[in-house]
């Protein structure tokens, strides 16, 4: 397949207003940066051209509105030193690892958070954001992790770019350095291209970022590197110095970026890992005090990839399985709780026999396979249930509450999940839950109802959007629980058999004729 | 519930209650036991396989249960469907047997108001289990009430394994016969209870269960042609007696009352002839009520002038008005039958003219096996029964041998009425054993008491030892003696006070009965005839339970194979159905054989064009038509039909064989029924139907041949079709109007999407328009050849 390369050498700079003296020593190449040639930039290729064409002048329209509004960003005095940006595109996921180095060159105050930028079109499918900062040097180094937060939405920064703080744990004295590490994860940001393929074909996507860094502070050196599955990747924005080998692209090093400076650049490659998306799960967790964690989940499943287009023939699929279908997938695994137990795996209409479970005593791996291949576009839908031992997952605080240690997130691997729902359901009698997740959530409470109950169990829903694999940590919830519940049921059945046969007993002992019939007498 | 075992044999009060008591308990526990052993022999299908719903129809009432839960009662029967038949749709309300959705919905509205959290899935898979658990309840009822309480127990736990009712009744089976036969049997319990007791309670109980059983299944028909020929055998035979009267003229008025109330009968309980037996015997009863009104009134001369007088204007009247009816019955077109019941009476009616009715299986008559594979033994033990059933003969048994003896001849037409001769089989079954038993215990218990102490045994058959015969024997002979006392006062005492008064009377007459000669066998040969009766009956359980578990458990909807590598799924339907459910339009329309209109309903939730509720013959030979027909006229008639994708199924890459290329005859025919261009023979090569090379042109360029074949030439390069066992006739073709769009795991399943009309071409147009007269001509044709357009 040959390669198309664009050139681009034009850099969009985003902000004009805020001339800051930080930018002051490079006063004289600007002129040079903000030399956009929207006409002449970029773009070869007729296909690619219009999008990212439309995305240039948005980006400029955006620029000229906002340059009344003054970027305070760079008002704290921090630069960034040195950053790497790399970007990992060998998933359904997109991985994002930004190591920043970063010092304090204000005179006066101490600054106790770091800003990190995002478009708009990132921060809607930012899944998560996780900072480290790294103590020591080399043997010794440690990595603590940062709490993130989004800015204060006071905190205008122009063109609609998002921005998350980083609070440092000891605020960054004046001329301090340190380096802070950012892991972010993009999901549905890889746009198949074609929309639409036939089973033979493999599937492309786009990947749109930019090659500079995007950056409330001046960033004085930087460079950016993507990775892609294969090396078959059609084209790429060349902003020089660009360079490639295999599957790997490399972007910089640019030195002395302005504040919010951006380069957008487009990769069409080859994609054909699993676009396994979970549209919808919905987990029901079901605690009983008799000794078990039950657990239901409901999966919506989507491949998100390149629509699938015209004929499926089996016979292709099973013959040329290398070639047909290449972006399909059949099976996927979930990794479950060790000692898990009674795991089904069915749908609406009965159960899949296509699944292996294999157990040790770390994890259970539970391998299933939709009723058919996915292939772009197409849906299924399916349940899966487990049983798991209490005392694995139920604990007691020191405060005499219980609390119960579940794992957020979906087993699937590699999957996204856009809603994702988590209905704890503790048992009848409980009161005052609480539940501790350490991101933001949304959460309230319901009623359930299940075998015999009378009052209803308290529940605990929990609902996040855009979900990963990296949100599988534990999170608890607390609730008080008094163990005479446990015997209302019990005693419950007991007094109506009791009544039964005490009816039983009446019953026998009456007689309800009205006149005694000779025979009697 | 349970009568006491044996009440007759001891006089003394104290020990007689106690052994009463005991005999009760063990009874009952007995009736559970059965009860249990009903419920877990047909879960096999649930162990083997999953709790999931099997075969077709089962998927429509399963379907039907679901609104019901979900829209609630009166939505039901305003319901409307429009996902199948289309155009026309189906009036579901009006046209369902509701007993059974009623009864699951019920179930599970009731176990969710307990908070019991059972899907209506479980509650309908497990329906059919109970449902026979309380069938083998009600017949114990009914053998009691003809033969006493062992025959009863007897009777109930043959029944409770009887393979021909397991094969409708296993976990999952959900299908009105489930709940039908335990209304049946215990319609007709109720009625011999009544015929027993005379109670006017028990009457209006049999009305109402009538009326569960006419909602449950089409079989009361049955009951309504049964019990009036007993009650004209009994007249007949001179049984006449007011407990005949209560026992059937309110089942006649209130049955039919509450039989119009269910949509499906309507006006159907007075209009057609299936009902007409009864409402003549009717008439009848009351004649012969009046005369024997008149007979006590009048002397016997003056008797005799009267009846002289009025048979001769009775008998001109009646011929008269005879006369009308057949001529009214007569002018209609079907004799006023329906279609299925005409082809009980007349065997060879269906398959001379309504094919739809003959192509399916269960509607054929059975084999000679088939008998021995779904009664087993009681094939054997039935005409002892009915040698047992006229020693007495009363009311009751005389009932059991007319209700056997026209289960068999029905059986004998139909392979799906061996469900209805079941429980004859079983109960006289076990009333032969009962007696049988009853008759080796009491030799074995006289001989070894003779043994013992041979002094007072010697004085033979009259001798004390006989009045502490077996239980059953009392028993049994207590309806003759109940019939002779029933001039007494019974009817109007309370119940317990009736029971006390049977065993009064009951001791009485243990005089006469020890008169009797007491048939007494040798020692050895009744231990060996038990041992041998206990093998026989060892062999009948072997059997059920290989049956329930080998036989009968398959869902037919997922199939297995062993192999050297394990147990093989092939689960292609519902991998086919899935896919239609979520990767197709919800409004699309799916044509396939009407085999699979119910599950395509049900489990992919598509809208069909025909179903197995075979009710529209024009509908389903239209789908034949278009499958027999080749690829462009099939194409115009699914596009006329709206039809976006077609399914077929096809069992030669596997070695399935009931797939659509064996069924294709069936749609020939039912095709070539309406529409006369599709012509049999054009099938068949010298009489021979066989898609190899020698068949005809016209099987090798049809629809079904090409849909199932498409590039299977390419799997093993020679197109060897594993069912029909030879290579197929036509190897590399293309398909210019359908397309493939999925086809399962095991080739089992293939759905074709119908390609959309190419656009015309300018040049092409102008010719056509020139050539107009010739197109009309064609148009013309293709109309003639489809009814929608």
């Amino acid at each position: 397949m040959a390669e198309r390369e664009h050139r681009s050498s034009t850099v969009v700079l985003l902000t004009h207003g805020s001339k800051s003296n930080q930018a002051k020593p490079k006063e004289d190449k600007r002129s040079d940066l903000i030399s956009v040639s929207p006409s002449s930039a970029l773009l070869t290729s007729p296909a690619m051209a219009p999008s990212v064409r439309a995305t240039v002048l948005l980006l400029l329209l955006l620029a000229a509105s906002s340059s009344s509004q003054a970027a305070q960003a760079a008002e704290d005095g921090i630069r960034v030193l040195s950053a790497e940006k790399r970007i990992d595109l060998t998933g359904p996921i997109v991985k994002v690892f930004l190591t920043l180095k970063v010092q304090n060159t204000a005179t006066g105050a101490d600054a106790s958070h770091v800003l990190i930028a995002f478009t708009p079109a990132e921060a809607d499918h930012l899944a998560i954001v996780k900072a480290t900062r790294a103590e020591g040097k080399r043997k010794k180094k440690t990595y603590i992790p940062l709490p993130v937060s989004p800015a204060d939405p006071a905190t205008a920064a122009p063109n609609g770019a998002r921005l998350y703080s980083i609070s440092l744990p000891t605020p960054l004295k004046p001329t301090d350095t340190t380096t802070v590490e950012v892991f972010y994860v993009l999901t549905h940001s890889l746009e198949p291209f074609p929309a639409e393929i036939t089973q033979s074909e493999s599937q492309l996507v786009y990947y749109r970022d930019s090659a500079v860094l995007l950056s409330p502070y001046h960033v004085q050196e930087q460079g950016t590197y993507v990775k892609t599955p294969s090396s078959r990747v059609e084209s790429f924005t060349r902003v020089d110095p660009t360079s490639r080998s295999g599957p790997d692209v490399k972007y910089g090093a640019y030195g002395n970026q302005l504040p919010y400076a951006y380069s957008p650049i487009i990769l069409h490659y080859e994609n054909n890992h699993a676009f396994a998306v979970v549209e919808e799960l919905v987990r029901k967790v079901e605690i009983s005090h008799w000794g078990n964690v039950q657990v239901t989940e409901h999966y919506k499943l989507k491949h998100g990839g390149a629509k699938h287009k015209g004929v499926f023939s089996r016979l292709e699929y099973q013959a040329r399985q290398s070639i047909s279908g290449a972006s399909s997938f059949k099976n996927l695994l979930a990794r479950l709780p060790p000692r898990v137990h009674s795991v089904y795996y069915r749908d609406e209409i009965g159960n899949i026999s296509s699944s292996h479970l294999r157990s040790d005593s770390y994890k259970s791996e539970l391998e299933i396979e939709p009723r058919y291949p996915l292939f772009g576009g197409w849906h299924c839908t399916f349940t899966i249930g487990y049983g798991m031992p209490l005392q694995d997952f139920l604990f007691e605080s020191a405060d005499g509450r219980r609390f119960a240690n579940l794992t957020f997130g979906c087993p699937l691997l590699n999957t996204v999940v856009d809603n994702l729902t988590i209905k704890v359901v503790l048992p009848e009698g409980s009161k005052s839950p609480q539940a501790v997740v350490p991101f933001e959530t949304e959460q309230h409470l319901e009623t359930s109802y299940s075998y015999l109950d009378v009052v209803g169990r308290t529940t605990v829903v929990i609902k996040k959007k855009n979900v990963v694999g990296e949100h599988n940590v534990p999170f608890q919830v607390y609730y008080e629980f008094s163990p005479i519940f446990m015997l209302a049921e019990p005693l419950m059945l007991v007094t109506a058999v009791l009544l039964f046969f005490a009816a039983c007993i009446v019953y026998l002992h009456t007689d309800l004729s009205i006149a005694k019939s000779q025979a009697s007498s | 519930m349970a009568e006491p075992v044996a009440n007759a044999a001891a006089p003394a009060p104290a020990p007689g209650r106690l052994r009463n008591a005991f005999g009760g308990v063990l009874c009952a526990f007995t009736l559970i036991l059965i009860g249990v052993l009903a419920f877990s022999i047909r879960l096999f299908s649930v162990i083997k396989y999953e709790s999931v719903i099997h075969e077709f129809d089962p998927y429509f009432n399963f379907r039907v249960t679901q609104f019901l839960s979900k829209n609630g009662i009166y939505e039901f029967w305003n319901w409307f469907d429009d996902r199948t038949w289309y155009p026309l749709g189906r009036v579901i309300g009006g046209t369902v047997y509701p007993g059974l959705t009623l009864t699951a919905g019920s179930i599970w509205w009731f176990v969710n108001a307990l908070n019991i959290p059972l899907s209506v899935e479980t509650v309908c898979v497990f329906t059919a289990p109970i449902f026979s658990a309380i069938a083998s309840w009600a017949t114990y009822l009914l053998t009691k009430e003809a033969k006493g309480t062992g025959a009863g127990l007897m009777a109930a736990a043959i029944l409770a394994m009887v393979p021909s009712y397991i094969s409708r009744s296993v976990a999952g089976s959900y299908d009105n016969e489930a709940v039908a036969i335990f209304a049946l049997v215990f319609t007709f319990y109720l009625y011999v209870k009544t015929l027993n007791t005379g109670s006017l309670f028990y009457a209006t109980l049999n009305a109402l269960s009538y009326f569960y059983m006419v909602c449950s299944w089409g079989g009361y028909t049955f009951i309504i042609n049964l019990i009036p020929m007993h009650v004209l055998l009994c007249i007949v035979t001179g049984r006449y007696s007011s407990r005949l009267y209560i026992a059937y003229a309110p089942l006649v008025i209130l049955g039919t009352l509450l039989a119009a109330l269910v949509p499906v009968v309507g006006f159907n309980a007075v209009l057609t002839s299936e009902h007409f037996a009864s409402f003549l015997v009717f008439i009848i009863l009351h004649v012969v009520a009046f005369v024997y009104y008149i007979k006590g009134l009048l002397t016997p001369r003056l008797f005799k002038m009267a009846m002289t007088l009025v048979i001769t204007v009775g008998l001109a009247v009646c011929f008269a008005v005879v006369a009308i009816l057949v001529a009214l019955v007569a002018s209609s077109p079907t004799k006023g039958w329906s279609g299925r019941s005409l082809s009980l009476l007349d065997p060879t009616y269906a398959s001379k003219y309504i094919p739809i009715i003959a192509s399916v299986s269960e509607h054929q008559p059975p084999t000679w096996p088939s008998y021995f594979m779904d009664i087993n033994v009681l094939a054997f033990l039935v005409p002892a029964g009915i040698i047992s059933c006229f020693l007495p003969l009363s009311d009751a048994s005389s009932f059991m041998v007319l209700y056997l003896v026209t289960a068999v001849y029905f059986s004998g037409v139909m392979v799906r009425l061996m469900l209805v001769l079941a429980p004859a089989a079983c109960i006289l079954s076990g009333i032969a054993l009962s007696s049988a038993f009853d008759v080796l215990t009491r030799s074995m218990k006289f001989q070894l008491s003779k043994l013992f102490d041979d002094g007072p045994a010697i004085s033979g058959n009259g001798s004390p030892n006989g009045s502490s015969a077996s239980t059953v024997n009392t028993s049994s002979s207590k309806n003759e003696k109940t019939e002779k006392s029933e001039a007494a006062p019974k009817e109007k005492q309370s119940k317990k006070n009736r029971r006390k008064d049977k065993e009064v009377t009951e001791s009485v007459s243990v005089k006469p009965k020890k008169e009797k000669r007491l048939s007494v066998l040798p020692l050895e040969a009744s231990i060996v005839s038990t041992l041998l009766l206990i093998a026989l009956g060892g062999f009948y359980v072997v059997h059920c339970v290989w049956a329930a578990a080998e036989a009968y458990s398959a869902p037919s909807i997922v199939l297995t194979s062993r192999s050297r590598e394990g147990l093989h799924v092939f689960d292609d339907f519902r991998e086919a159905y899935a896919w239609l459910s979520h990767n197709t339009d919800v409004d699309d329309k799916v044509a396939s054989w009407w085999d699979y209109g119910y599950q395509t309903t049900a489990m992919a939730n598509r809208t069909v064009i025909v179903d197995n509720n075979t009710w529209n013959n024009t509908h389903i030979a239209t789908v034949g038509t278009a499958m027999s027909s080749p690829e462009k006229a099939a194409w115009e008639i699914f596009d006329s039909l709206d039809v976006k994708y077609v399914l077929v199924v096809f069992g030669g890459l596997v070695g399935y064989p009931s797939d659509d290329i064996n069924k294709f005859l069936w749609m020939v025919r039912i095709g070539g029924g309406e529409f006369p261009h599709i012509k049999e023979p054009d099938y068949l090569r010298d009489g021979q139907y066989r898609v190899d090379a020698q068949a005809t042109p016209t099987m090798l360029n049809c629809l079904m041949y090409k849909l199932c074949y498409y590039r299977f030439v390419e799997t093993d390069g020679k197109g060897f079709d594993r069912v029909r066992g030879y290579e197929i006739g036509k190897k590399h073709f293309k398909l210019t109007h359908f397309e493939e769009v999925f086809t399962t795991h095991h080739w089992m399943v293939r759905i074709y999407k119908l390609k959309p009309q190419k656009n015309r071409i300018r040049g092409k147009l102008k010719k056509l328009k020139s050539q107009s007269s010739k197109t009309s001509s064609t148009l013309a044709a293709g109309r003639k050849k489809n009814p929608w357009q």
